[in-house]
């Protein structure tokens, strides 16, 4: 096993060199790598409730939707947040997830298991529905073209400078959802991933726990719509669709639930394949599709996971040879 | 706004309904029995129309259209679930079926990559792509799969997964375009009811949503089959422990419910159309079906496949900027109030 230290010096040593590395590979790499990093903050947050609260989430990219039109709609209606302003809207999309959050989990937080799925599925239709038809605000079908980025003596304009803001936002946005995941807090989380009946009985308020996590994954998904919003220029109701929802919770299992690292792959290998391929062949949902299929049948852990799986493996057969040895022959 | 206006819009919600019916009520049963929350199930509807549309095209009948598109996505529903969803047997033929697939992707990869590789030949591509499978396969066929059979989340997943592949597949197949399926010109006249015009085609589907509604209302009240379901969605366990073969109820009801869907295609292609990301759009519907009227009960579908039909009608016709809230929040109200759907047993 890894040290906790070594691990974590692992991970700075890859983001430090990601951040050198990327924008030195051109314009599309840098573009890709801010898109990837965007997604990547509301993999994670899925990943705090899938993989440390044990809730699989259908509806998160409901709170990603909200903070991209917020963002979008202040802009060009209001001119809002195109300078110094920025960081007002960045406050105000992580507030407005987090509400959003509170609101939707008073419904879903009650139910549990396949329910819970079913029910967040159906709040993010609903934000979906709105997104779609409220012509008058959203823009319907067409979405809301945003003209250029904040411009607050950085210019975001650039594209490397962009690079870099996002970069410092999924940077702290992962440290903190680690401190987060480390606390006692989130040890209570796990807990009730592992069994909920157990802690209720130890006297822990489970409901309670499980919805702070659900408004703060909340939060950190408004946060992401934010940035994401300023990364592509426009919003459609294709940001708040159920399958944008539905490939965060792909990216989080295919990267290994419950590592918050394991969520940043999974997003970078699946927009990867996506952005690349669908630039080089026209089938690359094949690629996409196969990539559902062959994790879920092959790596249930995640890429996080083979290690762990190996160990299993060679395990067992230790186990099987020493069996055999102490078979009386 | 005149009673004119209230009953053609009834009239379209209720015509609207008894097609969510059909794609919904394979859900509700496929969930009930095999507790799947199946997302490919809009492919299986999108395949029911693009299959019809083949067959009219090279036969002409679209009476004939109906069931070959609904027995053959049953049948793609049933390799489905015994080779993925369940975890027990054919591994053999499920290693094969993705080696073979992955091996396809490998070809493609390689003669797109490097064209000059393989001069663009069908024998190199060929031979390649038999060399890729061949060694996919004894990749795969040594690394052992992880069953599916009790995490909710990787069903959905994988399920997901496929919906992608049947829609790529169905884009490389039929193309981008928007098709309609033109039924027979007998069904595209209106008949007039107390001074209403109602198009007879909507008649027909509310008169196939009915009687397949019997049919099924019949088969799990009357027959031996029928109990086993019934029996299964209660508690599966339990089922089997008094020997009912649940493998082969989850078979039968997997494919039925494909059957449904699929037959719903054909139908529902007539007046929605049959494109890209149709299947995407309906699956949110025949959730919103199964949520409303509980998981697993036939009559439970029928009631939402009706609320949903209505609800989406007059939504659109009422207030159309707020219309999919007006038919999801409901939805959302129910659940929370009552998790398992109005007539879901818990």
């Amino acid at each position: 096993m890894v040290s906790t230290n070594v691990k974590i010096l692992i991970v700075a040593v890859g983001l430090l060199a990601f951040a050198y590395i990327v924008p030195q590979s051109g314009s599309f790499v840098v573009l890709l790598a801010t898109r990837a990093m965007a997604f990547a903050i509301l993999a994670m947050s899925v990943d705090l409730l899938l993989g440390f609260t044990g809730m699989s989430s259908m509806g998160q990219a409901a709170y990603f939707g909200v903070g991209a039109y917020l963002t979008a709609v202040l802009a060009t209606k209001f001119h809002f947040g195109m300078g110094w302003d920025f960081w007002l809207v960045v406050v105000m999309g992580i507030l407005i997830g987090c509400a959003l959050a509170a609101l939707f989990g008073l419904f879903a937080i009650r139910a549990g298991g396949v329910y819970f799925l079913m029910i967040t599925l159906a709040l993010g239709q609903c934000v979906w529905g709105l997104a779609y038809r409220w012509n008058s605000l959203t823009g319907g079908d067409n979405g809301i073209n945003m003209s250029g980025r904040p411009n607050f003596g950085l210019d975001l304009g650039n594209e490397v400078t962009f690079f870099y803001l996002v970069f410092a936002f999924f940077a702290v946005s992962m440290i903190l959802l680690y401190v987060l995941v480390r606390s006692p807090f989130g040890r209570s989380l796990a807990g009730i991933r592992e069994r909920e009946l157990r802690m209720q009985i130890l006297g822990y308020n489970t409901w309670l726990h499980k919805y702070i996590a659900f408004v703060i994954a909340g939060g950190f998904g408004g946060l992401a719509g934010v940035l994401w919003a300023h990364t592509n220029g426009h919003v459609s109701p294709e940001t708040v669709v159920l399958t944008t929802s539905v490939d965060s919770l792909l990216m989080v299992v295919l990267g290994g639930a419950g590592t918050l690292v394991g969520a940043a792959i999974g997003t970078a290998i699946v927009f990867g394949l996506r952005e690349f391929l669908s630039t080089l062949v026209p089938w690359w949902q094949y690629a996409l599709g196969g990539v559902y299929v062959l994790t879920i049948l092959y790596l249930p852990m995640g890429l996080m996971g083979i290690p762990s799986r190996f160990r299993q493996r060679t395990q067992s057969k230790d186990e099987g040879a020493k069996k055999l040895a102490s078979k009386p022959s | 706004m005149n009673t004119q206006f209230w009953v053609v819009q009834a009239f379209n919600g209720v015509s609207y309904g008894a097609l969510l019916f059909l794609i919904g009520s394979g859900l509700s049963l496929i969930f009930g029995v095999m507790r799947i929350v199946n997302l490919s199930h809009g492919a299986y509807f999108l395949w029911g129309g693009y299959i019809a549309l083949s067959v009219i095209h090279f036969t002409g009948s679209w009476a004939l259209s109906l069931p070959v598109a609904a027995l053959a996505v049953a049948l793609i529903g049933l390799a489905m679930e015994r080779l993925f969803l369940r975890s027990e047997g054919l591994a053999f033929l499920r290693t094969a079926v993705i080696a073979s697939g992955v091996g396809v992707l490998i070809g493609l990869a390689i003669s797109a990559k490097w064209p000059a590789l393989i001069g663009g030949g069908w024998i190199q591509f060929t031979t390649l792509t038999v060399l890729a499978t061949i060694a996919m396969y004894f990749l795969f066929s040594r690394i052992s799969i992880v069953p599916v059979d009790t995490d909710v989340l990787r069903q959905v997943l994988l399920t997901v997964g496929f919906a992608f592949l049947f829609q790529q597949a169905a884009l490389d197949i039929w193309g981008g375009n928007n098709m309609d399926i033109n039924p027979p010109p007998a069904f595209t006249q209106s008949i007039v009811v107390g001074g209403v015009y109602l198009p007879l085609y909507r008649v027909f589907m509310i008169g196939m949503a009915v009687a397949i509604g019997v049919v099924l209302w019949l088969v799990m009240e009357k027959t031996r089959m029928g109990a086993a379901v019934r029996a299964t969605v209660d508690d599966a366990q339990m089922a089997r422990g008094v020997g009912i073969d649940t493998n082969r109820v989850s078979m039968f009801i997997f494919a039925l419910g494909a059957f449904l869907a699929a037959l719903g295609g054909v139908i529902g292609g007539a007046f929605l159309g049959i494109y890209p990301g149709l299947d995407f759009e309906m699956l949110p519907l025949a959730f919103a079906v199964v949520i409303i009227g509980g998981m697993g009960s036939l009559g439970g579908a029928a009631i939402g496949a009706l609320a949903v039909g209505l609800a989406d009608n007059f939504g659109k016709a009422l207030f159309p900027e707020i219309s999919y809230f007006t038919l999801y929040a409901p939805m959302v109200l129910i659940l929370a109030v009552k998790p398992t759907g109005l007539f879901g047993r818990e």
